[in-house]
């Protein structure tokens, strides 16, 4: 099923470029007028003339080892251009997952656990952070802790872990922001209906203490649907980091990903699509996985399929 | 499970108080759905005549006033460019919530007809279809819609096109069993027994009693639709500057932001995460209640 | 060990209210009696009596915000006011088999770890002296391959397996006192004899006491030595199980016999109480079976009545004197 889903999704990825106006030869030659020699010589460097399935097996058979083309404005190999960014987009969710796994739960089983205030300041902060987007969480946080505050700096990726780590903070932050709220309302959802279990009371009548209680019984079967959410979020965040990317200019494939498609950049937008995707498919893989081996209920045989 | 509980005393006597009044339409949202669907109606009427009722013309530049604070009857200030900043919110609503609502109504439009359809037919239509569907839930939405700006052209139509159909998988895989719960019931086969035509049943009755549900999904998408077309705009994929829009203003108040005059930006953000809130609210209030309805 | 007057569970005067929609609602009204050591008493009442709630104040498993008042004691201590150590000790003499044991063992844990929690977690024993006596009990309850249960998930058991699962892991802290509330409703008609007599069995080996939760009348007869029924939470009448049965004081035991198919000769009557059971806080003013009651009289729905003795029973009836001899032949007829 995944292998069939990423064949068909890079199929839809390549048809789409190639039905993309714009004229190959005009983009090589930057717009002078062609001899026509040498039209012909781009056009069997290029492969412009094959037939439409041959064109697309070559490049699936070449994405496949890992070649995804060359970038015809900047006439440089893809798969090296986006190995020079991933990492920072790598970190970026990272670091933003970490965020998301640690204050989101924290807060949900707060909330789930403790009725009252606590449970309510909750509720009141994850309605409010569900409804900031990602780009208008970046320009709040670049206006306040950036450029009013001077705590970090408001642009770029910095060089070394420590100042990287910095950089990433605030960029993090913003991705992070929306997301936690999803993963606190779920966690505490999710901690109330294991609160309110029949196995709960068993284990209160037979004297297990309540902290073994919470950790044994209430979170280790609360963690099924947590992982859930966390590992569909997590997979949302590549995509997602192309709009933070671009709001605090950093060097990531989100951001490279925008600036090829304003600039046309067929080769690119079909790389960089094709990973993020094939990233998407696999962590939702992942979770699935991760469900299955978490719930015995759930066989593993019946997930995979 | 609501997002928002008020104290259960609160909870009792708004419920004692709508529970035979209040709007049809809204009737069991109790006081916070009201509440949000007053913010929604307003922000509606912003959207199609906020260009009209605006004090000021939203695209007069005059560089002189750039980043200049609240002035006579500007109560905003001036933008980058001296513009006049309220005015351009105003004109800004349009995109930016009917953009999202021509999201919407496309996605549940495929997605309500896919679901039906497939609960209908079932066999190897609802195989083969479902298997499509499940294609397209491998592309994040706003993957899809950076395809699209490259393929058709950077804009609102074409990102508008490309969240409604990311979206259909999600609402047609929602709506999908809700339609085949619904089609198992005895009345859809009494329907079948009296001779009526299947589109009659499925549009007349199928589709009637699951209007609950597809209001409620459809409320709960509008926050996604927004928020996601505005990124698209922010990233400068979508509504293209000049034009006043919300996700455009964002982005264009960045410069500003930087030098230490974040009115646009931050005024832009706050419209949309009022409507997103609203929405959500009110989509909590009525997934509740279609929940209650449908059991 | 044995306390005054051979009580092992004293029960006195319990009431318990619940906060219904805020509101506090009496769920429990007057609620008195004793089991002695290795006796076992029934609880017989309809859904919504009360009986379950006895037994969850009984093993401090009220919802939270209940209020509750009167006095239960175990082998002499106050249970409401054990703590720590004292409180481990009182959950481990007295044990709790659930109706639903595919809802009261958590699903996601081996059953090995289910049994031997309490064992070792309170009781410091090894985690293989707590697998073998685990083995030892579940052959007990009639299931020979312990080894591979105890690595088996719930879901890969049946019903009537895990309900044995339950009461074997309920005996391994060796419990004086088992709550069994409705050990079987949840169980096949056909599992449901087997589980009976397993416990009924394991029991009486053991000495254990018994306070057995069920809306059978005749399954807490053939099992108790005595029985208490339970009316919109008060008990309206306690008495040997056998004579509660064959000759009821209280006329809602009555009905409740009556409400049973019984064949006489070849013609089945079945006897029904006109109405539906009341909640206690919903009860009449007076004697809350009053305004079901087929022998009420005006005087019945003023005072509320008040457990007393009759013959060798205690009966919540101020007509039941009168009543006597009649209610055999009213019950089966009314």
């Amino acid at each position: 099923m995944l292998v069939v889903t990423l064949f068909v999704a890079s199929f839809a990825i390549y048809t789409a470029m190639y039905l993309a106006p714009g004229n190959p030869i005009a983009a090589l030659t930057g717009g002078r007028t062609p001899t026509p020699q040498a039209i012909q010589v781009l056009e069997e460097r290029y492969h412009l003339n094959d037939p439409f399935l041959l064109r697309y097996a070559r490049w699936l058979g070449n994405a496949l080892t890992g070649d995804l083309g060359v970038s015809i404005p900047l006439r440089s190999d893809v798969s090296t251009l986006i190995r020079q960014r991933i990492g920072t987009t790598v970190q970026l969710v990272a670091f933003a997952s970490l965020i998301i796994v640690v204050v989101g739960i924290a807060l949900g089983v707060l909330g789930g656990l403790r009725r009252g205030v606590v449970d309510n300041v909750v509720i009141v902060l994850s309605t409010l952070s569900a409804a900031v987007p990602s780009f208008v969480a970046s320009i709040i946080l670049l206006s306040v802790f950036a450029v009013n505050l001077g705590w970090f700096p408001v642009l770029g990726g910095g060089d070394g872990f420590l100042d990287q780590v910095r950089h990433l903070t605030l960029p993090a932050f913003a991705l992070a922001f929306s997301s936690i709220a999803l993963v606190a309302r779920i966690t505490r959802a999710a901690v109330r209906d294991e609160m309110g279990r029949e196995h709960v009371q068993t284990a209160i009548s037979r004297g297990i203490p309540y902290p073994l209680i919470i950790r044994r019984h209430v979170m280790r079967n609360a963690a099924i649907p947590i992982t859930t959410i966390v590992g569909i979020t997590v997979a949302s965040l590549f995509a997602a980091s192309a709009v933070v990317e671009r709001a605090f200019t950093l060097n990531g494939i989100g951001a490279y990903l925008i600036q090829a498609a304003l600039s046309k950049d067929i080769a690119v937008v079909q790389g960089i699509s094709l990973v993020i995707v094939a990233v998407f498919v696999v962590v939702n893989a992942i979770v699935d996985f991760l469900y299955a081996t978490l719930d015995p209920r759930v066989s593993l045989g019946a997930s995979a399929s | 499970m609501s997002l928002v509980e008020l104290p259960t005393a609160t909870v009792a006597s708004s419920r004692r108080l709508l529970a035979g009044r209040g709007l049809p339409f809204l009737r069991g949202t109790g006081v916070v759905g009201h509440v949000s669907a007053f913010v929604l109606f307003c922000a509606l009427l912003v959207a199609v005549f906020g260009a009209t009722i605006a004090p000021h013309d939203p695209d007069l530049t005059n560089l002189s006033f750039a980043f200049v604070g609240r002035f006579q009857n500007h109560y905003l200030g001036f933008d980058s460019q001296g513009r006049d900043l309220l005015s351009r919110l105003l004109a800004g609503a349009r995109s930016a919530i009917l953009g999202p609502l021509a999201v919407v109504l496309l996605s549940m439009l495929f997605g309500t007809a896919l679901a039906i359809a497939t609960a209908w037919k079932g066999g190897r239509f609802d195989t083969i279809v479902s298997a499509a569907l499940d294609v397209l839930f491998a592309f994040p939405a706003i993957v899809l819609a950076i395809i699209a700006s490259v393929v058709i052209e950077p804009g609102l139509k074409a990102a508008s096109l490309a969240l409604a159909i990311a979206y259909t998988p999600y609402i047609a895989r929602v709506l999908r069993s809700a339609a085949l719960r619904e089609r198992s019931r005895d009345y859809i086969a009494a329907l079948e027994v009296q001779g009526l035509r299947a589109w009659v049943i499925c549009v007349r009755h199928l589709g009637r009693n699951m209007v609950p549900l597809i209001v409620a999904q459809g409320t709960i998408l509008f926050g996604y639709a927004m928020v996601d077309l505005a990124a698209i705009s922010f990233l400068g994929l979508g509504v293209q500057p000049p034009q006043a829009d919300w996700g455009v203003m964002v982005s264009t108040g960045q410069s500003g932001v930087l030098q230490g005059y974040p009115m646009e930006s931050l005024c832009a953000g706050l419209c949309i995460v009022v409507v997103v809130i609203a929405v959500n609210l009110l989509g909590e209030r009525l997934s509740d209640r279609s929940n209650l309805v449908t059991r | 060990m044995s306390t005054v007057d051979g009580r092992l569970l004293d029960v006195d005067s319990v009431a318990v209210r619940l906060p219904v929609a805020g509101e506090p609602r009496t769920v429990l009204h007057d609620v008195s009696f004793h089991i002695a050591p290795g006796e076992a008493v029934g609880l017989v009442g309809e859904s919504g009596s009360g009986k379950s709630m006895t037994a969850r104040a009984i093993a401090r498993l009220l919802p939270p915000g209940a209020d509750a008042t009167g006095r239960i004691s175990f082998a002499g201590s106050d249970v409401a006011a054990l703590k720590g150590a004292a409180l481990r000790t009182y959950r481990a003499e007295v044990a709790m088999v659930f109706q639903d044991p595919r809802a009261h063992i958590n699903p996601v844990r081996r059953i090995g770890d289910f049994m031997t929690e309490a064992l070792r977690t309170n009781h410091g024993v090894s985690k293989t002296e707590a697998a073998a006596r685990a083995i030892g009990l579940l052959a007990e309850v009639g299931i020979a391959d312990g080894q591979r249960r105890l690595e088996q998930h719930p879901h890969e058991l049946s019903g009537g397996l895990l309900q044995r699962v339950m009461i074997a892991s309920a005996l391994l802290t060796e419990p004086r006192l088992l709550l069994a509330d409705e050990p079987t409703t949840a169980l096949d008609v056909t599992t449901q004899a087997d589980v009976m007599a397993i416990l009924d069995d394991l029991r009486r080996e053991r000495g254990m006491a018994l306070l057995f939760i069920t809306h059978d009348l005749e399954l807490a007869s053939a099992v108790c030595d005595r029985t208490a029924v339970m009316y919109a939470g008060q008990l309206v009448e306690q008495r040997t199980s056998s004579q509660l049965h064959d000759d009821p004081l209280h006329p809602y035991t009555a009905g409740l016999v009556g409400a049973r198919p019984s064949i006489d000769g070849d013609v089945i009557r079945l006897a029904a109480i006109p109405g539906r059971p009341r909640s206690a806080y919903e009860a009449p003013a007076g004697c809350a079976f009053a305004d079901r009651c087929a022998h009420a009289e005006d005087a019945c729905g003023t005072a509320r009545p008040a457990l007393e003795p009759l013959e060798d029973g205690l009966v919540r009836c101020r007509r039941a004197g009168e009543l006597r001899g009649l209610l055999r032949a009213g019950g089966r007829h009314g």
